[in-house]
């Protein structure tokens, strides 16, 4: 995409201290909030968090290294269920699970971006669509029922919190989130403003360049999608335990379209996008159902050609915006 | 044997429709070099438009005709006020306008005209002429229908001033517009083309896997693998190619794997083409200057 991406994606995220006060006020704020939320709100918040962990990963991928994947759903379906068969069918204990079941996304997503690599821009996003429109099916194949539970699913029990801490399990569950969701920030942000980073960003905006300068772009890219596909894992490990029921249905090419909006509308190459796309994308259906039962998806589509058109940075690019104005 | 023949009979039956929709993709790729994800969801739409029609009481022909009519101008409007002003932008912001024409075609389906599976008519059911024991009526006769469409596209280009205007435009755009043509219409022209071809896929697949909104997907699918099997840049390329995964699909979903894991063998000949020969059969190979 070479030079021209500046036209959707800011050019480099500035991580300043200002941003670090601010996100420790949110940290701390969640760590409040479940004492005084009703249990309903405590599970959107986890669904939030879930979302905001994927869609951090489809962001490093596709914003920040410029590769598009309209398939992020199949990694996100792939974890859940990993989740769901170490932790129910083979009685692993959760935190293994859930670590284990982000490794086999980034191994499987390591091996899909070796062939992937060669494949650019529209194309990438061809083989990722093809990924996402066969993960469904694939999960309803009879050989593997036996571990998938074929059509029907599997429920997922949540994990049952330990003794010392005085918490029912749904916020235990929020907790344990949110624990993963700050390393995930912390090692994105630490991954971006490193060495590596500056080679991601370099491969997005000038790939040529990049090569020239001595990145190694095959590998920085496999990498970074291998990165992205861990966490989008990460996101679907949590997830399957928050909703505690996974099935082929619910990892329709839907999902991973959900996850191309989130960023779109929270920003691109953005890492508080992330947090801005999930409120979005877990709050937008409900308050678009109460004006339309149908019409919620077709809301979904306009914002997200108005956004590419109007808006190409985003809500945390908005916001960003609005306070380089208020200094000047 | 019976069987086998039936098999690649039928085969041939769902690779027409396949060919027909890679045809529509081909046209949009060669027009703007988009590879266009809501060529699906825009036939589904059109496909519904035609039920309305003939439950309104329209003959079959005639909504047909109305409806490829209707879709046509759909596309060129889609083209005008919709992709155009994003044709030179990244090819992330495409994708994301292309996604967003998908998914709002898709809750347009459902939202105008219901989410339930509905029968869709075939012209060819009762049809006497079309009766025998190796392939159905209705598949014989969208294998007809297709090889009609081919013939009017190819004659469209080879023959009319317009479209070798659209061939001229999509070879070299400084050139063309140095001789006069309109550039910007001849791309909607390619948009309406496609919609108007994709409408006609709508049509004759619909009866053989019922309406519903989310019918397209993975036809969509197989339509992408046998357009670029034959390259994307090729229109008897993607209809040849289409052909060839359409009686692959069925002969290696009857002896070989089942039909449960159909897609999952599309995605594995995409990824493989796009791999081993990007350009595909019938494609030419670009040097890219730097």
């Amino acid at each position: 995409m070479g030079a021209a991406s500046r036209g959707l994606v800011s050019r480099y995220t500035q991580i300043s201290n200002i941003n670090i006060v601010f996100a420790s006020l949110v940290a701390l704020s969640a760590c409040v909030l479940p004492s005084i939320l009703s249990d309903y709100w405590i599970f959107q918040c986890t669904m939030v968090m879930v979302y905001s962990i994927a869609l951090l990963g489809l962001n490093l991928l596709t914003g920040y290294n410029g590769q598009i994947s309209l398939g992020h759903g199949a990694f996100y379906a792939i974890g859940a269920y990993a989740t769901a068969i170490l932790a129910e069918r083979m009685g692993v204990p959760y935190v293994v699970a859930i670590i284990f079941s982000a490794g086999i996304c980034l191994v499987v997503g390591y091996l899909f971006g070796l062939p992937a690599l060669r494949l650019e821009g529209l194309y990438l996003a061809l083989a990722t669509f093809a990924l996402a429109l066969a993960v469904p099916q694939l999960l309803r194949y009879k050989g593997i029922e036996d571990w998938t539970g074929g059509s029907g699913g599997l429920l997922v029990t949540k994990p049952a919190p330990p003794t010392w801490v005085n918490l029912d399990s749904d916020r235990w569950l929020y907790f344990v989130t949110l624990g993963f969701l700050i390393i995930a920030f912390l090692a994105v942000r630490n991954l971006l403003i490193g060495p590596m980073g500056r080679a991601i960003v370099a491969i997005r905006d000038n790939p040529l360049a990049a090569e020239a300068l001595g990145v190694d772009a095959a590998r920085t890219k496999s990498v970074t999608f291998g990165i992205s596909a861990c966490l989008a894992g990460l996101a679907g490990s949590l997830g399957a335990l928050a909703v505690q029921y996974v099935a082929p249905d619910t990892f329709s090419l839907s999902l991973s379209l959900t996850f191309l909006i989130g960023i779109v509308v929270g920003g691109l190459a953005s890492i508080s996008g992330a947090i801005f796309g999930a409120i979005f994308v877990e709050f937008l259906p409900d308050i678009a159902d109460q004006l339309s039962k149908s019409a919620s998806a077709a809301i979904y589509g306009a914002v997200l050609i108005a956004i590419a058109y109007s808006m190409p940075t985003g809500v945390a690019g908005a916001l960003a915006g609005l306070r380089r104005w208020r200094r000047k | 044997m019976e069987f086998l023949i039936q098999q690649i009979l039928a085969g041939l039956a769902a690779g027409g429709i396949y060919a027909s929709l890679g045809l529509a993709l081909v046209m949009i790729y060669r027009a703007t070099h988009l590879i266009n994800f809501a060529q699906g969801e825009m036939a589904t739409f059109s496909t519904y438009i035609a039920l309305k029609l003939i439950r309104a009481g329209l003959p079959y022909w005639a909504a047909f005709v109305v409806t490829v009519i209707v879709s046509f101008a759909l596309g060129v409007t889609i083209e005008r006020v919709i992709v155009r002003p994003v044709e030179r932008a990244p090819h992330l912001t495409v994708v994301i306008v292309l996604v967003g024409i998908m998914i709002v075609f898709n809750s347009m389906s459902g939202w105008l005209f219901g989410t339930t599976l509905e029968m869709f008519p075939s012209p060819f059911a009762s049809s006497a002429l079309l009766e025998n024991r190796l392939i159905s009526p209705h598949a014989a006769g969208s294998i007809i229908v297709v090889f009609a469409v081919l013939g009017v596209v190819h004659a469209f280009f080879r023959y009319t001033p317009i479209g070798l205007a659209m061939r001229a435009a999509a070879q070299n755009e400084t050139s063309s517009r140095l001789a006069g043509i309109r550039v910007g219409w001849m791309l909607a022209l390619g948009w309406g083309l496609a919609a108007a071809i994709g409408s006609v896929a709508g049509m004759m697949v619909a009866p053989t896997v019922y309406l519903d909104p989310n019918m397209m997907a993975g036809i969509l699918l197989y339509a992408f693998a046998g357009a670029l099997l034959g390259g994307i840049e090729s229109p008897m390329g993607a209809v040849l190619g289409g052909f060839i995964v359409g009686v692959a699909e069925n002969l290696i979903g009857t002896y070989v794997i089942g039909p449960e894991l159909k897609l999952s063998a599309a995605l594995i000949l995409i990824i493989g083409i796009l791999i081993v020969r990007p350009a595909g059969l019938f494609g030419v190979t670009y040097a890219v200057k730097v």
